[in-house]
């Protein structure tokens, strides 16, 4: 490892010297150790993200709100994966089967991150199968209940579960057996419909975080946050031409 | 050095391409592959040569990663400063002997004057991201995006939803003493500034312009008076629409402001070209054809310009309107002929009503994440959400949307590269936000990468994309990200960061088939999950390709001869040199009259096959008398070569590059080297 040797980090000049106790500590920490020259050797594995996720949140703490942002998109997710799943099976056309295609891809890996969210900070990270079934266990997060020691909850994607809201957008039972039955024309028109509804759902999600006090300090959260609403709210235009190229008229 | 994985990612003739390369370097065939009998017809698809890039299984560590590296050369690797090490580097600017490397936790200052030993001068803590830097003479501006900036550069976040402590926008820096920046303007703009762009008007020497570029959440307007976040039909005042143009009197640079917000998107119906894949095009293609042998209605589609099926929800009621009107319960043949007819009509108005249509209300609507200036050329291209935008900036307060593209291969368009005689536009697609491992082997060539366009009377016409010929592992974030040209003049040459995927230089002189000539990466930083890393963004400022790594500091690397640049090609690329570089504010290339630049284009034309191998050692050894010669005799000598010269500009083979070479030969006649 190289090590550098550097002249003192400069703490900015123009600013007034009152801070927080909080505040000083942290300038301190970011300021740079003094002392040591070398860095903490980086170390790879749960262990290290774990001690970095924990620096992590004493530069910028996270709350319940963003806690409840991760585990809840991670529901909504796994049952756009689902549904997202259906399509060469339900006769989607070439187009349809693409943004599916790119939807699997591009929230599975949203799902990891989110789980390593999770998990990095001693959080339920839940677990979610090829079915969309997502399935908490309360007993190993922290701050969950007394009660259920051992006592896997289970919640099929789209059903809500004893504890757990249905997260907005997400597609009825209703909706979701309407889905699965269709084919063909019908099953892309649904399909359109229906991700355009989840997906104004997840954008929904993002503002009721920034919504919140003290939530989306953290640096992975804003990030992901802000991807999640300018990522789907393009893929909302990108169904709403496919569904005016099929002649038909999107709801509002 | 390795030349197995030298392969593109052509929208048209793979096959020819790789052909051609074989013809190129008579290497590839044989490398990657120990057998002793000669291998066969090389005709490996791109994913089987991807498959067995050298980049793809490296060995993990943060500073003790393997490398691969293929005709570069890396001079220096510094680590990042205490404090800033282990935070996300950003972008990247220049000015005179420095770089200046954006950091979430502040900007932090190289002095890269000796390549192998760049020099830390300060970091300055001022948390908030993404910290992209850009330069003006004194003034350093970065930008703020996220709700934990503070407008006095202190840590610790700001928890209130609304609060007057936030800052969110571009800080304006004066770095007349760069060793102690001081900030002098917070300017707020309303969604922030995710990056954003300084524009140098050639007409206006008073002021500069800088374009916000940025996507994340409208801010209250509680926090900032003028912010709105409702449906911009209901608001012509919404932020939804816009980007914010803040102007920079360089009298007093504090007073900066934002003086406009322009509409680029007004009337923007989604797009027009390049909205399908080809797989796409076929399906409809099929569709159409059998549509039209049954007889169906067969119309246009308002916003693409293309044929489609006018659908069967629209002709009946049509046909029974017509029927009915003439008095009949069921449509006859002339009531058909009439509803073809009016069939156009009800397309029309299903797509303007529609939301997001030019008279329907418009909902989710676009933000620029990126905008590259080109200012000698009056023009900007807009990587906005998604479309491709081109603009017309010779009023820089309000840029002219030209065309628009789309692309349904395309997630999210991140950000913009013109070539240097801007007959070219490559956009990048950021898939997956830069956190997410996109160069996987089952990661689509053309998702995550880049877009490549002419413009052809301002028009974009899409030619092919370009992603890195290597397959990365799922621990490492890869994807399209932040470049710019490489000088190497008579060509167009770029150096692009891929995030974990390392760094790529490219070549797209022909669109078609743009190809790597050149790369250098690194292992995952961690071996068993995906860990932030990788290159942010690389450019090539003076002679260096300067790289700012995420998770490791600033590396610095310099171009070494291969068989697809020479040695002149490089020294040519030298000879420019600016004063500063914002990559997004793209500078046009001049190159200055030197041997170098006369020798570069002699290679090429050698490379092309233009010019018998005696005619080029007559072009070189003329060149070597010339420049050993002084005063009379070599302007002689110089005045003989371009009469030789004139013949070969007109030998049929390449004559705009013999032409290059003539100029450059009669450019030196005047010059005292």
């Amino acid at each position: 490892m190289r090590v550098t040797t550097e002249p003192p980090v400069t703490v900015p000049p123009s600013v007034p010297y009152r801070i927080a106790p909080l505040a000083a500590i942290l300038l301190m920490a970011c300021a740079g150790s003094r002392t040591t020259a070398s860095p903490p050797p980086f170390v790879m594995g749960q262990a290290g993200a774990t001690a970095r996720a924990r620096a992590d949140s004493l530069r910028y703490p996270y709350t319940q709100a963003d806690i409840d942002f991760m585990g809840g998109m991670i529901h909504h997710h796994a049952q756009a994966i689902l549904i997202a799943r259906w399509a060469p099976s339900h006769g989607a056309s070439a187009s349809v089967q693409r943004l599916t295609a790119r939807i699997i891809n591009a929230q599975s890996d949203e799902i990891l991150l989110m789980q390593n969210w999770l998990r990095d900070r001693q959080r339920d990270p839940m677990l979610v199968d090829t079915l969309g079934n997502v399935t908490t266990a309360r007993a190993s997060a922290p701050t969950g209940g007394a009660a259920s020691a051992g006592h896997d909850m289970t919640a099929h994607a789209g059903h809500e579960m004893a504890g757990m809201e249905a997260m907005p957008g997400m597609l009825s039972d209703t909706q979701l057996h309407a889905l699965d039955t269709a084919r063909g024309r019908e099953f892309d028109r649904l399909f359109l419909i229906y991700m355009m509804q989840h997906h104004r759902g997840a954008v929904s999600m993002v503002r009721t975080l920034f919504g919140a006090h003290g939530a989306g300090q953290d640096e992975t959260i804003f990030k992901f946050a802000a991807d999640v609403e300018v990522d789907q709210s393009t893929e909302i235009k990108r169904m709403l031409t496919m569904l005016l190229e099929m002649g038909e008229v999107p709801p509002q | 050095m390795f030349l197995s994985s030298r392969r593109q990612y052509g929208a048209v003739s793979r096959v020819g391409r790789v052909t051609a390369l074989v013809a190129l370097t008579g290497l590839v065939a044989a490398c990657g592959r120990t057998s002793a009998t000669p291998a066969p017809t090389p005709a490996p698809g791109p994913s089987t040569d991807w498959a067995r890039d050298p980049r793809n299984t490296m060995r993990a560590g943060l500073f003790d990663a393997q490398e691969a590296i293929s005709n570069l050369r890396v001079t220096a690797k510094a680590v990042s400063p205490p404090g800033f090490l282990g935070i996300t580097n950003s972008d990247l600017a220049f000015t005179g002997k420095y770089a200046i490397q954006g950091n979430y936790n502040g900007p932090v200052i190289w002095d890269i004057s000796d390549p192998a030993k760049p020099v830390l001068v300060t970091a300055y803590p001022c948390p908030a991201s993404q910290n992209d830097i850009s330069v003006y003479r004194n003034l350093m501006f970065m930008s703020a995006e996220a709700n934990n900036g503070r407008t006095d550069c202190l840590p610790g976040g700001v928890a209130d939803t609304v609060s007057a402590l936030r800052m969110r926008g571009v800080r304006i820096f004066d770095i007349s003493d760069i060793k102690t920046p001081k900030l002098i303007a917070n300017v707020q703009t309303c969604r922030g500034s995710h990056t954003h762009t300084v524009l140098e008007d050639p007409k206006d020497r008073q002021n500069v312009y800088i374009y916000v570029s940025g996507s994340a959440g409208i801010r209250s307007p509680n926090e900032l008076a003028g912010c709105a976040g409702s449906v911009a039909s209901d608001d012509p005042n919404s932020s939804r629409l816009r980007i914010e143009i803040i102007k920079v009197p360089l009298a007093d640079p504090s007073k900066a402001a934002v003086v406009g917000r322009a509409n680029i998107f007004a009337g923007l119906s989604i797009s027009p070209r390049h909205g399908l894949s080809d797989a796409d095009k076929a399906q409809q293609a099929t569709q159409l054809a059998a549509a039209r042998a049954r007889g169906a209605f067969v119309g246009r589609n308002p916003q693409s310009g293309m044929d489609m099926v006018v659908p069967p929800q629209l002709v009946r009621p049509l046909l029974d309107s017509i029927a009915k009107a003439g008095g009949r319960t069921a449509a006859n043949a002339a009531d058909t002929t009439a509803a073809r007819t009016a069939a156009q009509g009800a397309l029309n108005r299903l797509f303007a009503a529609a939301p997001g249509g030019p008279a329907g209300a418009v909902s989710e609507r676009s933000q620029c994440h990126d905008i590259t200036v080109y200012p000698a050329l009056g023009l900007a291209g807009g990587a906005c959400e998604g479309h491709g935008l081109l603009l017309d900036i010779s009023n820089p307060v309000n840029p002219v949307r030209l065309d628009a593209a789309a692309d349904s291969n395309f997630a999210y368009w991140h950000s913009a590269t013109f070539n240097n005689d801007g007959t070219k536009l490559l956009f990048s697609d950021e898939w997956g936000g830069g956190g997410a491992p996109k160069c996987r082997a089952g990661d689509k060539p053309e998702w995550g990468a880049n877009a490549i366009f002419s413009i052809k009377n301002r028009k974009l016409v899409f030619e092919s994309y370009y992603k890195i010929p290597s397959y990365q592992s799922a621990n490492e974030n890869c994807v399209a990200h932040n470049g710019s040209l490489i000088p190497i003049p008579g060509r167009d040459v770029m150096v692009q960061s891929w995030y974990q995927g390392g760094i790529s230089v490219f070549d797209w002189t022909d669109p078609k088939h743009p190809m790597e000539i050149a790369s250098f990466d690194r292992g995952p930083v961690d071996s068993t999950r995906m860990v932030m890393g990788g290159s942010w963004s690389v450019y090539w400022y003076n002679g260096k390709i300067i790289s700012s790594e995420i998770a490791r500091g600033l590396d610095v690397a310099e171009m070494i001869p291969s068989p697809y640049v020479s040695q002149n090609e490089i020294d040519a690329a030298k000879t420019v040199q600016w004063d500063y570089l914002n990559a997004q504010g793209q500078p046009k290339i001049e190159w200055p009259p030197s041997f170098a630049l006369a020798r570069a284009f002699t290679d090429q034309m050698e490379r092309k096959g233009c010019f018998s191998g005696q005619r080029i050692g007559a072009i070189r050894a003329s060149l070597t008398a010339a420049e050993r010669a002084t005063g009379g005799t070599r302007s002689t000598a110089l005045s003989n070569l371009v009469d030789t010269l004139d013949a070969d500009t007109r030998a049929g083979c390449d004559d705009d590059k013999a032409t290059l070479l003539s100029k450059a030969v009669q450019d030196l006649r005047g010059t005292v080297l």
